[in-house]
């Protein structure tokens, strides 16, 4: 049995700066096998398969190929000893054709010779039943077309231990089927497959051994034959941390949003929405949890009408004139004069919302320019604004002069989400307003939804930590691949139950 | 009468082919170099000086030296251009567009300084020198042309860098498309991370691409002077020929191969006024902008087909950070 491992990590630990993303991990991978890395989103796995396939190396620990401890320092380490990552990010050239792609970077004594190399790669389609035109160009392909080319480059160059990071993410269903019976194919001839993933059904059907991941921490290995569903989801969420936000009762709930089969296709003709409804309610939070890209961004650029639909209404009741307004046909500065605020904060913080390099007065104009009747800038009011901003929301900052971009993401954050609610808006969506900020802060940005939700604003509430999300909102709606799986009440539910809805990819399989 | 147009259009075109050969290798390396130009007037003046210098410091010379000596300097003078250009863009990653123009102001002063420099010295009393004995060795044709009637004429009557630049082009297309060296340095102009993942040392391409091209265009300002400007150097000579190298670029979609019909092309559009009888100064220089227009819809058509094929090298003009992603 010993014979047979194909790779072990023994006690590997990772940190970036004070940050660990990887403690103390542990776990081996045999020939003929293939292996789940479970976990939610940050919860290292992804780190974990850097290092082993050279990106990042480990701080402590050791990684055993073949029964021999291996240091893995760049890429090309880990291919001379046969490991290939597929990462979900593709590396290929657009204007190449499928097989320029395979041979890019390969030195051959026997010089450069372009029919055998299609000779080879046909001989790898037909061994494992891909489907592949070795001569079509890259720009020309599916998503899914893409991902056989980069397994195939991988295969090319002799790999037995394949690494695939979120495979399925990017795959319809059918494409999906085909992918795991070329994987079972590989498997059967003998390579070891490992494959990161979030989704508990894919785990179920594809793996031969589960290992999980919470929080950068090894939780362990279970055979997936001798594992369930709620088991899996335990492992991976953990036990409910007390919080102590503070959630005051709805008062008056009246429908402030209702979207009805809102649903958008990317250009690869995926659904990044599909059929999404739902009911935003004045006074209260609706939280939206689901694993991060499951279109959480598309549905809330919808609102705002930063996102063409493909069909579907968004309906608005506008309290001042109790009149409904379909927001779909409205432009972004039309929804937002109506009081619809969109307090974005994506990954880079700055992306949206704020201009890094001007100063806070002039990013609170960023929302007032048209205002005034002269062609020169009217500067007072977005500086008592900006200075009333800093005093109530604790911005530390030397003065309203300084550029956002030399505050810290917490600071950032209050900014934006200030400026936002100074607006005194009838519908807010705040998505990932407190990523990155130290617990006091997340606790400043919790009261002033909290404030918004007594004001009778409704609130939308976009979030990753499900202890937060159960803690904050009145409602909870999870959305997985882009379709509304379940909508649960924030006072009664569980993290196991919204686990579970998060990792289904649609209705029929929660159900049954 | 045919036969001498299309003997002055091919030697009008050949300078530009030399261009946009050195320029194509280049941009396919994923780097504009706007410094041709200038590239083109330093091989050329680097030429000048040193046929001069051999001219006048040998009582007699000797045919094969007076190609060789001007060619080498050409070379060298061009490629130390390209390597300054290299240095600042690849390993300082400086803005490619404001170096390749400070780098055409640049080779264009170095050309006029050292051009008036030598019309000095040799008290002339036109602005120009002429280096006739080494351009006759530039000029020298296959002994049997002559008698050819047409034939020889429209094939057989050129010096041998025009020849030297239709296989330098033909070579450039067929290393770019056949070869595994073409293949990496096509992946390093489109998209020099996945380049650099697989493997390929993408600056070592940048910097062969970039120093070869421009060594290759160095030779344009060198045929320009010494094979049809029959060795008469005068300051400025050379004219918008850097700049119609770059648009036959454009107009060749990156391919060497088409640009030797390109080079032509725009080389008959140059001296077709010249054959017009009755034509006035100005409206010959309408003519002269002929080759720009034709780029201009060259490039409208090909937007318009949107090809992926068709279009410049994906990370053109794009600084390479492996850092960054």
């Amino acid at each position: 049995m010993e014979q047979n491992v194909a790779l072990e990590l023994r006690n590997v630990t990772k940190t970036f700066g004070s940050v660990v993303a990887n403690k103390n991990v542990s776990l081996q991978v045999h020939k003929g096998e293939i292996l789940s890395i479970l976990g939610e989103n940050g919860s290292g796995k992804t780190t974990l398969m850097n290092m082993v396939s050279g990106i990042y190396f480990p701080d402590s620990g050791q990684i055993f190929a073949d029964g021999e401890e291996v240091v893995i320092a760049s890429p090309k380490d880990a291919f001379n000893y046969k490991i290939g990552m597929i990462h979900q990010h593709f590396k290929l050239v657009d204007v190449f054709s499928a097989a320029e792609n395979i041979v890019l970077g390969l030195e051959d004594e026997k010089g450069f010779n372009m029919p055998k190399y299609i000779e080879k790669i046909k001989e790898i389609t037909e061994q494992y039943g891909f489907e592949l035109d070795p001569h079509k160009k890259i720009y020309e392909m599916s998503v899914s077309e893409k991902q056989t080319v980069e397994i195939i480059k991988v295969l090319f160059r002799g790999a037995d231990i394949l690494i695939l990071d979120e495979p399925t993410a990017v795959l319809t269903p059918q494409e999906t089927v085909k992918l795991f019976a070329v994987l079972r194919n590989m498997r059967d001839s003998g390579k070891a497959i490992i494959i990161i993933t979030h989704k508990l059904h894919e785990v179920l059907s594809l793996s031969d051994n589960v290992a999980v991941l919470r929080k950068g921490e090894y939780i362990g290995t279970v055979k997936t034959a001798e594992t369930n569903e709620t088991e899996l989801t335990e492992m991976m969420v953990g036990k409910k941390i007390s919080l102590n936000i503070e959630r005051s009762e709805v008062v008056n709930p009246a429908d402030r949003l209702i979207a009805e089969g809102l649903t958008i296709e990317n250009h690869d003709g995926i659904k990044v929405l599909d059929d999404v409804s739902f009911t935003a309610r004045s006074g209260e939070i609706l939280g939206i949890a689901g694993i991060a890209g499951s279109g959480q961004r598309e549905l809330l650029e919808a609102i705002a009408g930063l996102q063409h639909l493909d069909s579907g209404s968004i309906i608005y009741h506008n309290p001042k004139t109790g009149e409904e307004e379909n927001l779909r046909d409205k432009t972004p500065m039309e929804i937002r004069s109506m009081g619809v605020r969109l307090a974005f904060v994506p990954e880079d913080r700055l992306g949206m919302g704020l201009v890094g390099n001007m100063d806070i007065v002039d990013n609170m104009m960023l929302r007032s320019y048209k205002k005034g009747n002269s062609m020169f800038l009217q500067r007072k009011a977005p500086k008592s604004l900006a200075e009333e901003i800093i005093e109530k929301l604790e911005v530390v900052t030397p003065s309203s002069a300084t550029p956002v971009r030399r505050l810290s993401g917490g600071n950032v954050q209050k900014v934006l989400v200030g400026r936002e609610i100074a607006s005194a808006p009838t519908v807010l969506m705040a998505a990932y307003p407190v990523r990155g900020l130290d617990i006091n802060s997340s606790y400043t940005i919790y009261n002033l939804l909290n404030e918004q939700k007594k004001n009778g604003v409704a609130v939308i509430f976009v979030g990753e930590d499900l202890d937060v999300l159960i803690e904050l909102c009145d409602r909870i709606m999870v959305i997985g691949s882009g379709k509304v799986t379940g909508v649960v009440d924030g006072r009664h539910t569980t993290k196991e139950e919204i686990g579970i809805l998060m990792t289904k990819t649609d209705k029929e399989e929660a159900e049954s | 009468m045919i036969a001498t147009i299309i003997q002055r259009a091919v030697m009008q075109g050949t300078p530009l082919l030399f261009g946009s050969t050195g320029e194509i290798l280049t941009e396919k390396s994923g780097h504009l170099n706007l410094g041709i130009p200038g590239i083109m007037y330093v091989g050329a003046i680097s030429g000048v000086a040193g046929a001069f210098l051999y001219e006048h410091g040998v009582a007699e010379i000797n045919p094969f030296l007076a190609v060789l000596i001007p060619l080498i300097c050409s070379l060298i003078g061009s490629i130390l251009m390209g390597l300054i250009y290299c240095f600042l863009t690849v390993t300082l990653r400086a803005n490619q567009n404001v170096t390749g123009l400070a780098l055409t102001t640049f080779g264009i002063g170095i050309g006029n300084f050292f051009g008036g420099s030598l019309i000095k010295l040799v008290n002339s009393d036109v602005p120009s020198i002429a280096l006739s004995k080494t351009s006759t060795a530039f000029k020298t044709q296959l002994p049997f042309a002559d008698n050819l009637g047409w034939f020889g004429d429209i094939f057989l009557s050129y010096g041998f860098l025009v020849y030297v630049a239709i296989i330098v082009a033909l070579v450039s297309s067929f290393i770019l498309n056949k070869t595994r060296v073409g293949l990496h340095l096509r992946a390093v102009g489109e998209n020099p991370g996945t380049a650099d993942a697989a493997g390929i040392n993408v600056t070592k391409y940048k910097y062969l691409a970039t120093c070869i091209g421009s060594a290759i265009a160095g030779l344009g300002g060198l045929y320009y002077v010494m094979d049809y400007a029959n060795g008469v150097w005068s300051n400025n000579g050379f004219g918008d020929r850097g700049w119609l190298s770059i648009a036959l670029v454009i107009f060749s979609v990156w391919r060497p191969s088409i640009s030797i019909i390109g080079s032509i092309l725009f080389g008959f559009l140059y001296v077709i006024p010249t054959y017009i009888p009755g034509i006035s100064v100005s409206s010959k220089k309408l003519f002269e902008m002929l080759p720009y227009v034709v780029t201009i819809i060259v490039l409208i058509i090909t937007s318009m087909r949107n090809k992926k094929e068709n279009q410049p090298p994906a990370a053109l003009g794009l600084p390479y950070f492996r850092e960054e992603r």
